[in-house]
């Protein structure tokens, strides 16, 4: 819209809130500031939700209750469409906005939470912002922004059978580090990502903060296009043809510069599985725990160190092999169908050695698994079956793990007690934690 | 409204780890809390049960400056991490990088996140491990950090964010006077943009 000495301010298309909004309504309150277009911004809530059932009583404290229905008074006191609990829409913020057609090419989308690259998949330009700044944009529906630089990833050839996208983004994590794109927009490109689904890509992109991108992005193609056709927010008739006519225009130029290039050889990479407590320790399954005594310099050395204290794990250990307490398949990176429909065809006629919980990231996805028999395949092998929500990535509601339990987790994040205090995380594909909790510990999908 | 921020000469407190995430800085159950309880107290909330972390050391009980390393503030955006920062008394963090959203919310939150070179940071870090209580000036007027012995080391800023953290204001206000142009923006948006309107 305008500058004003090296920022921006942009317009945004879609705000996506959720049940942790609740400091910038209470900013937006002290200032009786109405949403200035309650229209454009949808919210879901997740975070704090109980995944046992869908009534608020099963929350595991009052403040946690509290979150869920704070956040339905702010969002009905707006005027803002929300998919609440009883809504089968409801689900994880960065699941729901793509299957209703809220996320499209082009636009700008930003929600108040760091997975929101996630919808760069689709050809949005999608980031996450903190809460001042989501007021910001529910009070102007306007962000100031600085221009980012951009980096492309040009993933070429083709994964190898029991490779997924968590395989491909872990690798590219562990090769360009968790700060490697930090101030950066990623570009996904190459034939490895063209031959990816959408959800594929949704996968891809949900990670790229992982590696300190500001966004994450696919260009939009028939792929893409297919994929948001009737969905129930996309245009129509009319809007639809003009939509897409200007959607065919956004792919990067050809020879197009960029500020830092990345390339990957989709034909040599393994299923991964990380060691210890930031994404970029992600390695092949094949590998061993590397030995501090690599490390670069002194900082990294005592990282690694502190890392392997906390995960129970000494140098030179095989990541084969090794025993896990708990398995969670779920949160907004692997919840969609086609990553539960890669457990369940690991988990079909096995029985679980260790608790599995498989949280979908909709309530649809959950009716679409269902309609599929996923859950009997699950339930029958042992595994919980549960509602909707962000649940044990962050353990916001309650679904925690417990000191020094170690877990094969389709999370993003392996940080110190993420999923609780001394809570072991070890992250890795849905096939990959289906199989863990088949095994009883971590192992090979393609030796399954 | 965060405090003004001209120019601090503070104890500053050394943290050595590369990708301290938010989920260190706060962990997710203490983000329930309203802002008016103060979230001083869940400042590195678990690490500080481990006995030696840095800020539990007398030298550091007023240490209004932070100098940490790389990829500092990864992860999740809660700007639960800011404030706990700031309600601790925190003024500036200096680091060779910083996650994009942890920045910001710093800066929004009255908070000077200053980037220096790894090998600068390095050095002071040590120094300052050395010498238990040394002050640094972070000097945002002039856009340089100086140590005791008069070494500066100039940083960049964007002047946007310098001008909103000289003057304690933050962006809200500007934004809403130019309701006009965001109006016609809207209007003209509409017409080129019909599909993305609602």
């Amino acid at each position: 819209m305008l500058r004003r000495e090296g920022q921006c301010l942009l317009y945004v298309d879609r705000h996506i809130i959720h049940d942790g909004s609740f400091h910038a309504f209470a900013k937006l309150a002290k200032r009786g500031l109405p949403v200035r277009r309650p229209r454009l911004t949808f919210g879901t809530p997740d975070h704090y939700v109980p995944t046992v059932s869908r009534s608020p009583a099963d929350a595991p404290n009052p403040e946690v209750r509290r979150m869920v229905e704070i956040f339905a008074s702010n969002v009905g006191a707006h005027g803002v469409t929300a998919f609440q609990l009883d809504d089968e829409r409801q689900g994880i913020v960065h699941i729901v906005g793509p299957e209703q057609g809220i996320t499209l090419p082009g636009l700008l989308l930003v929600c108040g939470d760091s997975h929101t690259s996630t919808h760069g998949a689709l050809g949005a330009l999608a980031f996450g912002i903190g809460q001042s700044e989501n007021e910001h944009v529910l009070a102007t529906q306007t962000l100031w922004q600085a221009p980012q630089k951009t980096m492309r990833i040009l993933i070429e050839g083709q994964r190898p059978a029991g490779v997924s996208a968590k395989d491909v983004i872990l690798a590219i994590i562990a090769k360009i580090g968790a700060g490697g794109a930090v101030g950066h927009v990623i570009e996904y490109a190459g034939a490895a990502v063209r031959a990816m689904t959408i959800e594929e890509r949704l996968t891809l992109c949900n990670m790229s903060i992982e590696a300190g991108a500001r966004a994450g992005m696919v260009a939009p193609d028939d792929t893409t296009f297919s994929y948001v056709l009737g969905k129930s927010f996309a245009p129509k008739g009319a809007l639809w043809d003009a939509a897409l006519a200007y959607w065919k225009t956004l792919p990067s130029d050809p020879g197009a510069r960029f500020d830092a290039d990345v390339r990957l050889d989709a034909n040599h990479l393994e299923p991964m599985v990380t060691w210890g407590t930031s994404p970029e320790t992600a390695a092949p399954i094949s590998a061993a725990v590397p030995d501090p005594a690599s490390a670069p310099d002194a900082p990294r050395r005592h990282s690694m160190e502190r890392a392997l204290e906390y995960m129970g794990l000494a140098p030179g250990t095989r990541l084969e092999g090794l025993p896990v307490d708990r398995v969670f398949i779920g949160s907004c990176t692997n919840s969609r169908i086609e990553d539960l429909r890669a457990a369940a065809a690991v988990a079909r006629g096995r029985k679980a050695k260790v608790p599995a919980m498989v949280v979908p990231g909709s309530g649809l996805v959950k009716k679409q698994a269902e309609a599929e028999g996923l859950d009997k395949i699950f339930r029958d092998a042992g595994f919980e079956w549960r509602y909707a929500g962000c649940s044990m990535c962050v353990g916001m509601n309650g679904d925690l793990g417990r000191p020094a339990q170690r877990v094969a987790s389709t999370s993003n994040r392996n940080f110190e007690g993420r999923q609780g205090q001394g809570v072991r995380t070890h992250l890795m594909s849905p096939a990959m934690a289906a199989a863990a909790a088949i095994a009883g510990c971590l192992t090979d999908i393609r030796k399954f | 409204m965060p405090e003004k921020f001209v120019s601090l000469t503070a104890v500053a407190a050394p943290y050595e780890p590369v990708n301290v995430d938010t989920d260190q800085i706060i962990p997710a159950r203490f983000l329930k809390a309203p802002r008016s309880e103060g979230y001083g107290k869940f400042l590195f909330h678990d690490l500080a049960q481990v006995p030696g972390f840095v800020l539990n050391g007398a030298p550091y009980r007023d240490a209004k400056i932070f100098v940490g390393n790389t990829n500092f503030g990864c992860g999740s955006s809660r700007e639960g991490a800011a404030f706990a920062f700031y309600d601790r008394g925190f003024r500036s963090i200096v680091a060779p990088s910083f996650s994009d959203i942890f920045h910001n919310n710093c800066v929004k939150n009255g908070i000077v996140p200053v980037r220096l070179p790894q090998a600068v940071c390095d050095r002071i870090r040590i120094s300052l491990a050395e010498r238990p209580g040394t002050q640094l000036t972070v000097d945002l007027e002039e856009q340089r950090v100086v140590e005791p012995d008069g070494t500066a080391h100039e940083f960049a800023m964007d002047p946007f964010f310098r001008d909103m953290l000289l003057q304690g204001l933050d962006e809200l206000g500007l934004t809403l006077s130019l309701q006009s142009e965001i109006e016609a923006f809207e209007r003209a948006y509409a017409e080129a943009a019909p599909w993305a309107a609602r």
